[in-house]
């Protein structure tokens, strides 16, 4: 692309910024839309069973009441399956069905709704409405004996139960230097701060939905056809997201509530879930149990990589993680065995959250890859460039771009490497142990179809329109600079817009693919529209217009700059000219063949610095430093965010983050934010983020490749590395905790 | 949540009144825990009388001691340049409570009486016995990390989660109250109860009983003290266990010693065999070792919190190091 790029690559500030901080900014709960009613859902309390007999008849008495809807006065919803199930659901089994029978799937399911005048009014009645249970033995362990394949969906899906290239068992057996250990990730919650909260209004057959979600077009899909109504009678509007981090990919059960108690009431319900309810009524991070087996040759060349792993799924429906693909791909090795395994628990279903399943193969991998290099007395940079990928072995493709190991020597240098001492327990700092760590990270980089309208205007503005989603990245920010760079505008000048199924269609606000897909789209309909507007005006009687388009020309400084250096023509003097108030065009883009011909992913490396208080066992992290390969860098300043997002949601993973399962009752037990550690601003002390040079114009003509999810890759390892570093433990249970260290 | 009345009283003597008429009324100050307790329906009272217009709020220095209005935010007590200087665990304690907006609205003595952070206290579909007596502690055998391995009793393992009524117990403090019958005193020591068979009745306040001020003897002013405090994130966050050690030295000899910790007992613990193990002596690294080694004499801990028997043995022991002035910094 055009090398002379003016506004990408640009540190824009958000353009959101000035409405977000001024509270202008209007989230799903918040949409005033009169006659609004107040839900409360009520819960499960027992995790497997069904429900014996509500009492609601207090609760329909309370004060405010209008309606407290179960299974027992619900209407049969038709729930007719999705021809094709959308990547961010389950890919087996059956979505939870709220309110259809009494079935008792987990602890914190929903059962009943109560609709009131009032928020705190429905509050209180669903307190008085009294569920009795039958129940029934759940199995609300992680029992890894009672393990089962994936089902052909997830192997379709990526997610197979078993693959091999070569013949890794014989290969370990027989290697030099071997490593082998088992690894915990401990179930972790999203926790965004905006709470899930939809408004549901009908007005005759037709529904709008203010709905928090990161995707708006499969939001209108699902409640289609879980209603049973056609998506154009469905309209999803969700222009700002706070957080969601993944909890927000796919439609869950309280949409539904929101809309058949807007239905049942004849008003506009809103449900929003309270922070409790969030550990149950959306999903979670799997628990996942991991064993990696490494062999290598004595100059670290290795020669088997063995990863298995037991991931947590629901009892009613299946979803499963790529957590092994890091295994399958991340290092150059002949001999690669991968065993994928599910138990099913009594649970609510887990979901994507941040670099679902390859952060969680990624802090195992890396973990064992650090292991390998002490076995072998090596540098554990030397160890992974010994190792190097020159392709996607696992696809037998090559890559589409790859700086790794630009990251691996800016991290390096950055981070001050060569003053690592290789011997654990010999650096200290004020009577603390001192530890160096680091690890790789790597997200594959994905593409979806993506459609975006845009306008220009007689006064010289533009306007961008897509039904995405920006859950917080800077979607607003970075389209706007897309647009205006291909438009020659100003940002000043561009608004972009997103979060309305009445736009054109957009893919998921996920897996760091939105600026490889929305992003190209923008490209793609502001190139459309010049190239409308170039055509109208070459197609123009007035000989003056036909001109201005007939020879060499560009699109610059706001307008038509003709060859030869004259002056440029304004967009509004040539909308003018034209008698058009407006032009408008629409852009597609979509992945082409170079799925097939490369393998894609962003690439970084990740070094911490911990200091650790062995009598205490508290593990604070000094410096994080992180060089990424992300492809061309569209802004460096939201890039950044993103990353040092990342970076604090690792020090999470790897010190804090664990959910308090209690497997008598089935449940979480430290569901609120008091309880659930995550870092607070005094756990994050210099975090230090680079973008080396690249640019992947094979995968998409931006030659973007995605930020969010790479962002937390890697970061619990190098983390826990740096701890063995510091200690000369090893700590194979995440969360780090201080008991783990005091034992 | 249930419905509840609320009134707003500006004469203290009113808000007695009010408080000590019957059950259900109860006291709201700063509310940082208290609305925590009503949203997730763990407290229903029938009545919140609103003291927050009552005064009680300001620090005022006397020849023989310092008196702390009950209704000071901890902010502002932590800040005071005299408990700075006079009475540093104290300032420490509060300093590490919470977080600054906390500290903003939370009262000195709503503090004192915040609730137990036990798991199953604080989620109404649970067994609990402080909350709902003789439905059990479920926190036995499930997930009791943050419980406590000191005074437990078989019907309770909560832990008392505060900082601020450690330091007030190694500081000698008394508390000031006043309900339905009169004025009295109360050792700050003796506010808390064991659970025993009992563990809903946590102090020995009376209905409209109402703390109004916090009275700090001069006496610990005259000692080195320090508040020592550990927990899994460096801030916003309850102690896994913390110490607050307080001692009058003749040289480096103990005259007299006071150690109470927190995060690891049903109340706030004071431990006397340990103070009475360092009066006299010589605190030296051998001496401070031996007190750290003494400090959790009669632990019973639990299945998750076996860790916190090593962690308190250190945290006195590194606090002691510390007025002795033998340790550096903390991580």
């Amino acid at each position: 692309m055009n090398v002379q790029l003016k506004v990408i690559g640009q540190p824009v500030s958000r353009v959101d910024g000035p409405q977000k901080v001024s509270g202008d900014a209007r989230y799903a709960a918040e949409f005033d839309v009169p006659d609004l009613l107040h839900a409360a859902m009520v819960l499960s309390t027992v995790p497997a069973g069904s429900i014996a007999s509500i009492d609601a008849e207090a609760a329909r008495r309370a004060p405010g009441v209008y309606a407290v809807i179960s299974h027992e006065n619900a209407p049969r919803l038709p729930y007719a399956p999705m021809s094709k199930r959308p990547q961010v659901d389950a890919q087996s089994g059956d979505q939870l069905r709220v309110f259809q029978d009494p079935t008792i799937h987990f602890n914190g399911q929903p059962v009943a709704v109560v609709v009131a005048e009032t928020l705190e009014q429905a509050v209180h009645a669903a307190d008085l409405v009294k569920i009795a249970y039958t129940q029934a033995k759940g199995d609300t362990s992680f029992e890894t004996w009672r393990s089962r394949e994936p089902s052909r969906g997830n192997e379709k899906a990526g997610r197979p139960a078993d693959t091999q290239i070569g013949e890794a068992d014989g290969a370990f057996a027989a290697a030099p230097v071997k490593v082998e250990a088992q690894y915990v990730q401990a179930r972790e919650h999203h926790n965004a701060i905006e709470l899930h909260a939809t408004i549901a209004a009908w007005d005759g057959d037709h529904l709008t939905l203010y709905d928090k979600t990161q995707w708006p077009d499969n939001d209108r899909d699902e409640i289609a056809h879980v209603f049973g109504i056609p998506k154009e009678s469905i309209r999803v509007v969700c222009p700002f997201v706070g957080g969601a981090f993944g909890s927000a990919l796919r439609t869950w059960p309280h949409v539904t509530v929101a809309a058949l108690a807007a239905r049942a009431v004849q008003r506009p319900v809103r449900v929003e879930i309270n922070r409790r309810q969030a550990y149950t009524a959306v999903g979670f991070r799997p628990h996942t149990e991991q064993r990696v087996a490494l062999g290598a040759e004595r100059d670290g060349t290795l020669t088997a990589v063995i990863q298995e792993a037991f991931g947590q799924v629901a009892k009613y429906e299946e979803y499963a993680e790529v957590t092994l693909d890091p295994a399958r791909n991340t290092y150059a090795c002949p001999n690669v065995r991968t065993r994928y395994r599910l138990v099913e628990m009594n649970t609510n279903s887990p979901c994507p959250m941040r670099s679902p399943g390859v952060a969680t193969g990624m802090l195992a991998l890396e973990t064992a890859m650090d292991e390998l290099a002490v076995a072998l007395g090596m540098d554990p940079i030397e160890l992974r460039l010994k190792n190097y990928a020159e392709r996607d072995q696992h696809k037998d493709l090559p890559w589409s771009s790859k700086e790794l190991r630009a990251c691996y020597r800016v991290g390096a240098e950055r981070f001050g490497w060569d003053r690592r001492q290789p011997e654990p327990r010999s650096m200290r700092h004020n009577g603390h142990l001192v530890g160096f760590g680091m690890a790789t990270a790597a997200y594959p980089a994905h593409r979806s179809k993506a459609t975006v309208e845009a306008t220009l205007f007689s006064d010289g503005t533009a306007l961008l329109r897509t039904a995405g989603s920006d859950m917080g990245p800077g979607t607003y920010t970075s389209m706007t600079q897309v647009a205006a760079e291909a438009l020659g505008l100003p940002v000043e000048r561009v608004r972009f817009e997103l979060g309305d199924t009445d736009m054109p269609y957009a893919p998921v606000h996920g897996g760091s693919i939105t600026m490889a897909s929305i992003g190209t789209a923008v490209q793609a309909a502001c190139q459309a529209l010049l190239d409308d507007l170039a055509g109208v005006l070459r197609s123009h009687p007035d000989e003056r217009l036909k001109a201005l388009a007939a020879g060499e020309f560009e699109w610059r400084d706001g307008g038509l700059a003709p060859a030869g250096g004259r002056a440029v023509v304004p967009y509004g003097e040539l909308l003018a000219d034209l008698h058009l108030s407006r032009i408008a065009a629409e852009g597609q883009s979509a992945p082409g063949n170079e799925s097939k011909t490369h393998s894609s992913s962003a690439f970084g490396a990740v070094f911490a610095e911990v200091h650790v208080d062995l009598d205490f066992g508290t593990v604070r992290v000094h410096r994080l430093v992180g060089a990424y390969d992300i492809g061309r860098v569209v802004n460096p300043k939201t890039a950044r965010s993103q990353c040092i997002g990342g970076l604090v949601g690792g020090i999470g993973m790897a010190l804090l983050e664990k959910t308090e399962w209690d497997s008598r009752f089935g449940k979480p037990m430290n569901a609120n934010l008091a309880e659930y550690l995550i870092p607070v601003c005094a756990d994050v002390r210099e975090l230090d983020v680079t973008f080396v040079p690249s640019d992947d114009t094979i995968f998409n003509p931006l030659g973007v490749k995605g930020v969010a999810e790479l962002g937390l890759s890697g970061v619990a390892a190098a983390i826990g590395n740096a701890v063995y570093h510091a200690t000369g433990r090893r700590m194979r249970d995440f969360p780090i905790l201080p008991e783990r260290l005091l034992v | 949540m249930v419905p509840f009345a609320y009134t707003s009283v500006s004469d203290p003597l009113a808000a007695i009144e009010r408080a000590g008429g019957g059950t259900g009324v109860e006291y709201i100050a700063g509310g940082t825990d208290m609305l925590q307790l009503l949203q997730e329906g763990v407290r229903a009272p029938l009545e919140l009388v609103d003291i927050n217009g009552i005064g009680f709020d300001d620090v005022s220095v006397a020849i023989d001691g310092v008196r702390i209005g009950a209704m000071a935010r901890l902010a502002d007590v932590a800040d005071d340049p005299v408990i700075r200087e006079r009475f540093p665990a104290l300032a420490e304690a509060l300093h590490e409570s919470a977080s600054p907006q906390v500290r903003n609205m939370a009262t000195m003595a709503g503090n004192l009486l915040q609730r137990t952070r036990c798991l199953y206290f604080r989620d109404v579909t649970m067994p609990c016995n402080k909350r709902a007596p003789g439905s059990g502690c479920a926190a036995l055998g499930g997930q009791n990390r943050v419980n406590a391995i000191l005074g437990n009793s078989a019907q309770c393992i909560a832990a008392y989660p505060g900082d601020l009524a450690v330091a007030l117990i190694a500081a000698d403090a008394e508390l000031m109250v006043r309900g339905p019958t009169g004025e009295r005193t109360i050792l700050a020591e003796n506010l808390h109860q064991l659970p025993g068979d009992t563990p809903h009745v946590e102090t020995v306040l009376k209905p409209g009983d109402l703390i109004t001020a916090i009275w700090i003897p001069i006496a610990a002013a005259g000692r080195r003290s320090h508040y020592l405090k550990v927990r899994d994130r460096a801030t916003f966050e309850w102690a896994l266990a913390s110490a607050a050690v307080s001692a009058a030295f003749d040289d480096d000899q103990v005259l007299e010693a006071r150690i109470a910790v927190g995060g690891v007992g049903t109340k706030p613990w004071r431990l006397r065999h340990v103070e009475e193990l360092l009066t006299g002596q010589r605190l030296d690294r051998a001496l401070a070792r031996e007190a750290g080694e003494r400090a959790a004499d009669g632990a019973s801990p639990h299945e998750h919190n076996a860790f916190k028997v090593p962690l308190l043995k250190k945290t006195v022991e590194r606090a002691l190091l510390r007025i002795a002035g033998l340790q550096g910094d903390e991580a």
